[in-house]
């Protein structure tokens, strides 16, 4: 039987702001424990929490984003479990009124020929506060608990059932990574949790329409590990069903070492959390003027960007689409092109040299050693006629390297490209004397034999010739 | 809707609230009471009204995006009844 896979996910991204969502608290990673642990994180007797602006605003971005309806009331709610990251015996979260409706974001998915887009549908995102940490091994038969990230804003942003296979299911992830850190919400770090994947995945016979059951992957924190985890998932489900088994509604965990997942507990029903309105928070009312004023703040969005690029630089659809493919990049490419430069010679350096040595070296684009209006400067010389593609890739590398501006260095390698028609030519006549049997067999018909004469006055000219004016002149010298 | 006392002993570990089987069935027959009433309630056409989150009729404050907390740690974790290294110590928990 063939089967399809059917993949939804359910994102944590913590929200940029200086404090908690309901304290005064600071929200900096990496303190020592305990000491962004204020009374409400502790939930100490008495306490009331009160709304951070900064994360009401946060979740209208996102929401004006992905052209989500934003909730005129919303409302929190207790979802009450205990553990003891979670003092207080329940979590303030959004359950049947959430802030941000319903909304969609487009992914390419795949590259070359195969690629293809799709539009993946957003149920919701609701605002609610990330638990503590617990500390394992800190005390012998003892757990540590560390609450300075109790009360961290999180918008928890859920997709429909809308991917169907791993590639399709990354492919959401980077982008919605890419979008939070886009509208400045979300700091995007991975590795620091502030931007937590569970993915839903339940396989059925392909051409059915009811859902299969579904196992819950909990907190991915790679991109890797997304698709690695999925994969063994995938086919862990279909021979669990093809053997004649059934698969039973789970949460599981995804181990990077063996590349398998695991069960972790059987999923407790939804009613299990017991949510109500928390009696202590009054509903969110955003007015229209509310939502406004955080439209004006908004960055030009991703997919606006690349219309715009395509239409007013004339790249290509595929082009614009690597260069807004983060905020950076395109900041970067917009400044370059505002020193000067010419648009699609800036778009092939920063898709092309710059990127594959920020890969190299493992950097953002906001930490590469050439500044925006540097490479324009050095595509100048390259439009002008200045220095040959060649010699600027040279250029290029000593800038990376430190070695000063594009002039200077273009200047102080000799690297000037010779368009002087008169040095050309003696150039040419020189080579033509030193290899008659070349000029010989061009003139029996050889077409090679015309290749090699340029090259050969190009390496008279230690490559410094301007290779259109060498085929020229010798085009006519030799009355082809 | 009907309970039973199985029902009142799952609500009870769901809230962490120990119940003895006596107090199960006094539990269960005072639930019992508010579930009836509220099957009573069901009776009123609600149609068009929208459901109260809050008794009142406000909405939300918010607060502006300040630190207004400093490290109180010594303080806190004085009434604390188990503490290393700046961690609160609770019975070791297991995934």
């Amino acid at each position: 039987m063939e089967w399809e896979v059917v993949i939804g996910l359910e994102t944590h991204t913590q929200l940029q702001t200086k404090t908690k969502i309901f304290s005064g608290a600071s929200t900096a990673f990496g303190s020592e424990p305990n000491t962004q642990a204020c009374v409400v994180s502790l939930a100490l007797p008495g306490v009331l929490p009160v709304l951070n602006q900064e994360a009401v605003k946060c979740a209208i971005k996102f929401g004006l984003a992905v052209n989500a309806e934003i909730a005129p009331r919303s409302v929190f709610a207790r979802k009450n479990y205990f553990y003891p990251d979670l003092p207080k015996g329940y979590q303030i979260s959004q359950y049947e009124l959430p802030v941000v409706g319903k909304g969609s974001m487009t992914i390419q998915v795949g590259s070359g020929d195969k690629a293809y887009e799709k539009v993946i549908n957003i149920t919701r995102a609701h605002l609610e506060e990330d638990a503590g940490k617990s500390v394992h091994g800190a005390q012998e038969g003892m757990s540590g608990i560390d609450l300075n990230r109790a009360g961290t804003p999180l918008l928890e942003i859920v997709t429909e059932p809308d991917m169907r296979s791993a590639a399709e299911a990354v492919a959401y992830a980077k982008k919605l990574h890419d979008l939070v850190q886009w509208i400045g919400i979300c700091d995007g770090n991975m590795q620091e949790g502030s931007f937590r994947c569970d993915v839903n995945v339940s396989v059925r016979p392909k051409g059915s329409d009811k859902l299969g059951t579904r196992r819950e992957i909990k907190n991915l924190n790679s991109f890797k590990f997304m698709q690695q985890a999925i994969e063994y998932e995938t086919s862990w489900q279909i021979e669990t069903l093809e053997d004649g088994g059934t698969i039973q509604q789970a949460t599981v965990l995804f181990n990077p070492d063996t590349g398998e997942t695991r069960a972790m507990r059987s999923k407790e029903e939804a009613n299990d959390y017991r949510y109500f309105p928390d009696p202590d928070l009054l509903p969110l009312a955003i007015s229209e003027s509310d939502i406004g004023a955080v439209k004006a703040e908004m960055p030009e969005l991703p997919e606006a960007m690349k219309a715009r690029f395509e239409a007013q630089y004339g790249l290509a659809h595929y082009d614009a689409n690597a260069l807004t493919s983060s905020r950076g990049t395109a900041d970067y490419f917009v400044a370059t092109v505002d020193a000067g430069s010419d648009a699609k010679l800036a778009a092939n350096w920063v898709m092309g040299s710059v990127s594959a040595k920020l890969n190299a070296e493992d950097k953002e684009i906001s930490e590469s050693p050439i500044s925006p209006s540097a490479l324009a400067s050095l595509i100048k010389r390259i439009q002008d006629g200045t220095i040959s593609n060649n010699a600027a890739k040279q250029v290029f590398e000593a800038m990376w390297a430190g070695e000063g501006d594009a002039d200077s260095i273009i200047e102080s390698k000799g690297l000037k490209q010779v368009s002087d028609s008169g040095a050309i030519e003696a150039i040419v006549d020189e080579v033509l004397a030193a290899n008659a049997a070349m000029v010989e067999e061009f003139k029996a018909g050889k077409e090679k034999a015309f290749n090699a004469l340029v090259g050969q006055a190009m390496k008279a000219s230690k490559g410094k010739a301007n290779p259109a004016q060498v085929n020229e002149i010798l085009k006519k010298k030799l009355g082809a | 809707m009907s309970l039973n006392s199985a029902d009142i002993k799952r609500i009870a570990h769901l809230a962490r609230i120990e119940v003895s089987d006596t107090e199960a069935e006094a539990t269960l027959s005072k639930l019992t009471g508010i579930l009836g009433l509220i099957e009573q309630m069901q009776a009123v056409d609600t149609t068009g009204i929208v459901p109260m989150s809050h008794s009142q009729d406000v909405t939300q404050r918010l607060r502006d995006d300040v630190v207004t907390e400093t490290n109180q740690r010594e303080l806190f974790q004085s009434i604390a009844p188990a503490v290393k290294d700046g961690l609160y110590l609770v019975p070791k928990v297991i995934e």
